[in-house]
């Protein structure tokens, strides 16, 4: 293989959902500074193929960072070290030589460990079902150059849509809060005019459900958006405040 | 075997309107007694799940991901074609349609190219009814951009994230879909086999990944959007779980393989660095609007990029093609670069690279510009190389993107076996040999918003609505065999990885099957494929279990799949003895070292059936041309 | 569960209840700050007038009970959340990097928050009981003479002034957190707010520390 570095990694395994798990450490070995950090874990888990051990499990898929699949907590951050990518993002150069590197799936009652550094995110898909979208069938809809929509609010609109709800905000959140992903898709909604029909109700649907799941309460450390891989504004959650605040005071909702 | 394409009769820009009205309807009464499995849940697949299940349909969706929303479409960064014609500058139906024809070099059908530029209107004011955030102008209005080569803007286009927005957006309506009760998700889920009854599809088996547990599922009609085979490559701009086993196990059960030779190699992404490479990235082609692409002049010229004078530079895509310059259709963008790094000019330590040089752009228009077009794929290549783009030129190299080739189906979507349908890249319809930029977006959702549900009725009204018989005997069959398999795979126990396997065939396809093909490399790569696929069946090392989240088995189920498919794409290529699109055969060139096609004799579909391992027969569905001049290719 | 109650039974609704007893708590530190600085005076008769006005006045004791209620709220919703909070994550991480992410004053509330509790604890048995009681009792102390007691005791001024750069830190992240919470953010406004934020954490907490300590340089010289 092609690079020299050598590292060693302290890995979360759990063999499924109901066993314990523990940490255990592994030798990443013949490293090149050019391979992105899940290349690394390629490499050591066809060294433990061959060596007979059940390689290390893990979320990935387009490694390039938009589908929000991968999801490691890396020496105490998600997505590791640098700021505004993701894990498959993440290349080896940002690591030294002979480093120790502590690897652990992301943590919060929502997200139940399936496997090693694989949890279940589908408490995301839950409150996007609740109620994150326009309810609108397909066809009988109108030109789409008929409702102007000002620049300004279709960029914000678009900087809240760029979440790939990869749920690092909840794995970097103290409280696992989730509000980070439920403000962009509301925000999203709610700068433009189509979403403008369901505006109450909508927020109102996604905060119950994320109650639900049981994610904890915002206390505006701002984690979320410093760990956040599309670095989504702290203002969608202000706006989510705001949203909710306006939709319990005046939706028709007894 | 008479493959009959079903295109209505008729002038072309009346033939879908004449065929939704000659097409049976199902009683709305009657929707709910009907089952529809959904494979796969990306453009295609999540407006169709999410547009039948509107329509009253049960829907079953099905994917392989954690969830709905992370299927591959999400990568697609440039855009999506509609002939909205808002820029008043002469774009309309006829000129998208005629530009996707000549595009895929007059290889794919005429009746469904115009039926998609038709309906390329309608997904436009659909996703901006969900809230899909596109670019817009000051005054509110969308904006757009030319795009792959295209003389007008009509692209549209969400910053570098179109694939990604429009598939939240396909996500969303499927998400109320499922809080309605209407469509039954099933994330995690892969499909490994077909179940036919009396010839006709009637469900599938699937394999849990999380548990590991082997199910079948019965619906009424199957519909297959499971995205291209790109991965028969290893490294490709695909995501790692993109994979053909779902299309190549229909296949097996009798539905034919459309062109499946036809691959679409991208020229812009960022060159490989060494062989721990897993995927390649591609920066959206929009970079060439503005890049200038150069190599040395001088072969072996190790000069610092910004040092070498102009003079020194050959921006060979310019000098060649005057009037199309840097925005030549893929295939030839790409086959260039190749040339020149084959003689030697290519850049960067592997010397497997060609220069994108923003020099002049940001000279011209400010860095801030250039920022606000480009800025996230900026960000993304110095993230990827630890290369400053704005201060240094590129390196960009051709990568496979794309496979125009898939499923054979008719203009009703539906495949050669009754009740099975291809959706998206998954079928082989709408590009021919070569697709336009910011056309894939554009037929996923054609096909799943405004194709299938019209399609898809008339084949169920004309069954009834009695349930499937979930008892019938060929549900457990297929089951079984299934578990015999995965069986199988776990109890090599050889030496070799499944990775190592998929590295080698990824090899021996692009270096024999990729940019440029010859008889003789065909051949010998036939029987290295068939060497590699007998070693692999005796020699793959497979742990663990099946009853537990088992990615190596996984893997092994999919590459298993492309070692048979890699075989049936070199046969393609074979058979195919022009030059066209994608397909560049070095036998058939023109003077100036370009496609060569041959019109006369390969003017046809090749829609492969399965006999048995390693054989195929060939069937022909003759491509008719009534509109559309047929001309050489020239973008001088 | 009637809409009212729903409301505030959730996430955002209980953070929006801390937020608001949070910003009543700050007005009335404004207000029990104005009351402290009368102390600066020599005139001791200026700080036990307005101490007694404070006792007397009906509508000053109602609003004493409105500030229990408001402490109340804000403690109780404070433990209650934290727990629930930690209850989100009941397996926590081995290595946490934190502080490339978010200031230590936003993740230690709680923590701070207990302290000036146990804090108002001893304040308020120091000051607020004995007092109470000494309304039965004419002979006893007046409160300036028992602030003068109590901070001539140096461990009470540090106790004082640790809790005072406690409260300092409590507020640095908790006063732009409730507008934050309440959904008041603007590119125009917030800087401002979180600067004002600032500037108040410091100085009302630095003004209330400076009591104490001029207090026990001022009457340990004079009893020279």
């Amino acid at each position: 293989m092609s690079g020299s570095m050598k590292l060693t990694l302290k890995v979360w395994r759990q063999k499924d959902a109901r066993s314990k798990g523990q940490f255990v450490n592994y030798e990443a070995k013949n490293i090149s500074p050019d391979m992105s950090f899940l290349e690394m874990f390629d490499v050591v888990n066809e060294d433990l193929i061959k060596k007979g051990e059940e390689p290390i499990a893990f979320d990935h898929d387009c490694r390039e960072g938009i589908c929000g699949a991968c999801s490691m907590y890396v020496n105490g951050r998600p997505h590791g070290p640098k700021s505004g990518i993701t894990t498959c993002q993440l290349h080896m150069r940002s690591f030294k030589d002979g480093d120790t590197i502590v690897v652990e799936p992301w943590r919060a009652k929502p997200f139940p460990v399936l496997k090693d550094l694989v949890v279940d995110r589908s408490a995301f898909d839950r409150i996007i079902q609740a109620g994150g979208y326009v309810s609108v069938n397909t066809g009988g809809v109108p030109d789409a150059n008929a409702i102007p929509i000002p620049k300004k609010d279709a960029d914000a609109a678009f900087d809240a849509a760029t979440c790939i709800g990869c749920g690092a905000c909840v794995a970097a959140c103290k409280n696992a809060s989730a509000m980070l992903f439920v403000s962009a898709k509301v925000a999203q909604l709610a700068f433009l005019p189509q979403g403008q029909v369901e505006r109450k109700e909508r927020v109102e649907k996604m905060v119950d459900q994320m109650n639900e799941e049981g994610f904890g309460s915002c206390t505006n450390t701002g984690a979320c958006s410093v760990e956040c891989p599309k670095l989504i504004s702290q203002d969608n959650i202000a706006l989510l405040n705001r949203e909710y605040i306006k939709a319990k005071l005046t939706s028709d909702n007894v | 075997m008479n493959l009959d394409s079903k295109i209505p009769e008729g002038p072309i820009g009346e033939k879908w309107t004449k065929h939704k009205f000659n097409l049976k309807l199902v009683n709305p009464a009657n929707k709910r007694k009907y089952d529809v499995i959904v494979v796969g849940s990306g453009l295609a697949g999540a407006s169709a799940a999410a547009t039948l299940a509107e329509l009253g349909y049960n829907v079953k969706c099905f994917c392989f991901q954690d969830s709905p929303r992370r299927a591959h479409s999400i990568a697609a960064q440039g855009g999506i074609n509609a002939a909205k014609n808002y820029q008043n500058d002469g774009d309309s139906v006829y000129r998208l349609f005629y530009d996707t024809i000549k595009g895929g070099d007059y290889r794919a059908r005429e009746g469904n190219v115009h039926r998609l530029a038709e309906v390329s209107v309608n997904i436009i004011d659909q996703c901006v009814a969900q809230g899909v955030p596109f670019a817009r102008e000051y005054g509110g209005l969308l904006d757009n951009r030319s795009f792959g080569g295209a003389q007008v803007s009509r692209t549209f286009y969400a910053r570098g994230q179109t694939g990604q927005q429009l598939l939240l957006g396909a996500y969303s309506a499927l998400s109320r879909q499922i809080e309605l009760g209407k469509v039954k998700m099933y994330p995690r889920t892969e499909m490994l086999d077909l179940v036919m009854i009396d010839g006709h599809a009637r469900g599938i088996v699937t394999r849990d990944l999380v548990s590991g547990e082997i199910t079948t599922h019965s619906g009424h009609a199957v519909l297959l959007c499971t995205g291209g085979y790109g991965n028969v490559f290893y490294l490709s701009t695909n995501a790692q779980g993109s994979n053909a086993t779902a299309i190549w196990r229909a296949h097996k059960k009798g539905a034919l393989f459309g062109n499946p030779c036809f691959t679409q190699i991208h020229p812009t992404c960022i060159p490989v660095t060494g062989d721990h490479q897993s995927k390649l990235t591609l920066m959206s082609e929009s970079l060439r609007n503005d890049g200038r692409v150069w190599v040395p002049k001088n072969k072996g010229d190790k000069r610092n990029p910004q040092d070498i004078p102009d003079e020194d530079r050959d921006y060979f895509l310019e000098r060649k093609y005057p009037s199309f310059g840097n925005l030549v259709p893929r295939d030839v963008a790409s086959r260039n670069a190749k040339e020149q790094c084959d003689a030697g000019k290519g850049v960067g330590a592997s010397g497997l690279a060609v220069f994108l040089d923003f020099a002049d752009a940001i000279k011209r228009l400010g860095e801030d510009q250039v920022r606000a077009k480009y800025g996230n794929l900026f960000d993304m290549y110095e993230q990827i190389t630890g290369e400053n783009p704005y201060k240094t030129p590129m390196r960009i190299y051709p990568a496979v993107h794309y496979t125009m080739g898939g499923l054979w189906v008719d203009y009703n979507l539906m495949t050669t076996i009754p009740g099975l349908y291809a959706l998206g890249e998954a079928n082989f319809s709408d590009h021919g040999a070569n697709r336009l930029g910011a056309s894939a977006l554009m037929q996923g959702l054609a096909d799943g918003y405004f194709v299938i549900p019209y399609t898809l009725g008339d084949y169920l009204a004309g069954l009834g609505t009695k349930p499937v018989d979930k008892n019938h005997p060929a549900f457990k069959e297929a089951e079984n065999k299934v578990k015999e398999n995965i069986k199988k795979l776990l109890s090599i126990n050889g030496t070799k990885t499944v990775t190592e396997y998929h590295r080698e065939l990824g090899k021996i396809m692009w270096e024999f099957c990729g940019m440029a093909r010859n008889e003789q490399g065909l051949i010998k790569a036939k029987g290295m494929i068939k060497a590699l696929r007998e070693d692999f069946w005796k020699n793959v090392k497979v742990l663990g279990e099946n009853e537990s989240f088992n990615q190596s088995l996984e893997k092994a189920g999919r590459v298993a799949d492309f070692l048979e498919l890699g075989e049936l794409m070199v046969d393609d290529a074979l058979n195919r003895k022009e030059s066209c699109g994608g397909h560049f055969r070095e036998e058939y060139q023109t003077e100036e070292n370009e496609a060569k096609r041959d019109d006369d004799n390969f003017a046809y579909v090749a829609a492969w059936e399965y006999k048995a391992e390693g054989q195929h027969t060939l069937h022909k569905e003759p491509l008719k041309f009534e509109n559309v001049k047929l001309t050489q290719r020239s973008y001088k | 569960m009637s809409w009212f109650t729903k409301a505030f039974s959730g996430s955002i609704g209980k953070k929006i209840i801390m937020a608001l007893s949070g910003l009543f708590l700050v007005v009335f530190l404004i207000e029990h700050l104005i009351g402290n600085l009368l102390l600066l005076s020599d005139d001791k008769g200026i700080y036990n007038g307005y101490a007694k006005f404070m006792g007397d006045n009906i509508l000053i004791s109602i609003l004493e009970y409105v500030l229990f209620g408001g402490f109340i709220i804000h403690i109780a919703y404070g433990i209650y959340i934290t727990i629930q909070n930690n209850n989100a994550r009941p397996i926590g991480y081995k290595v946490t990097n934190a502080s490339e992410n978010s200031s230590f004053t936003s993740r230690y509330m709680w923590l701070t928050g207990l302290t000036i509790f146990a804090f108002l604890i001893l304040h308020l048995k120091d000051f607020f009981l004995t007092h109470k009681v000494s309304v039965f009792e004419p002979q006893a102390a007046t409160l300036y003479d028992e602030a003068v007691w109590a901070f001539s005791d140096p461990l009470w001024v540090g106790i004082y002034i640790a809790a005072m750069i406690i409260l300092a830190l409590h507020l640095s992240h908790g006063f732009a957190s409730s507008f934050q919470t309440l959904g008041a953010r603007h590119p125009k406004y917030t800087p401002f707010i979180k600067a004002f934020g600032y500037g108040f954490a410091f100085v009302v907490p630095g003004l209330f520390a400076l009591i104490p300590v001029y207090m026990y340089m001022h009457h340990e010289l004079k009893m020279f």
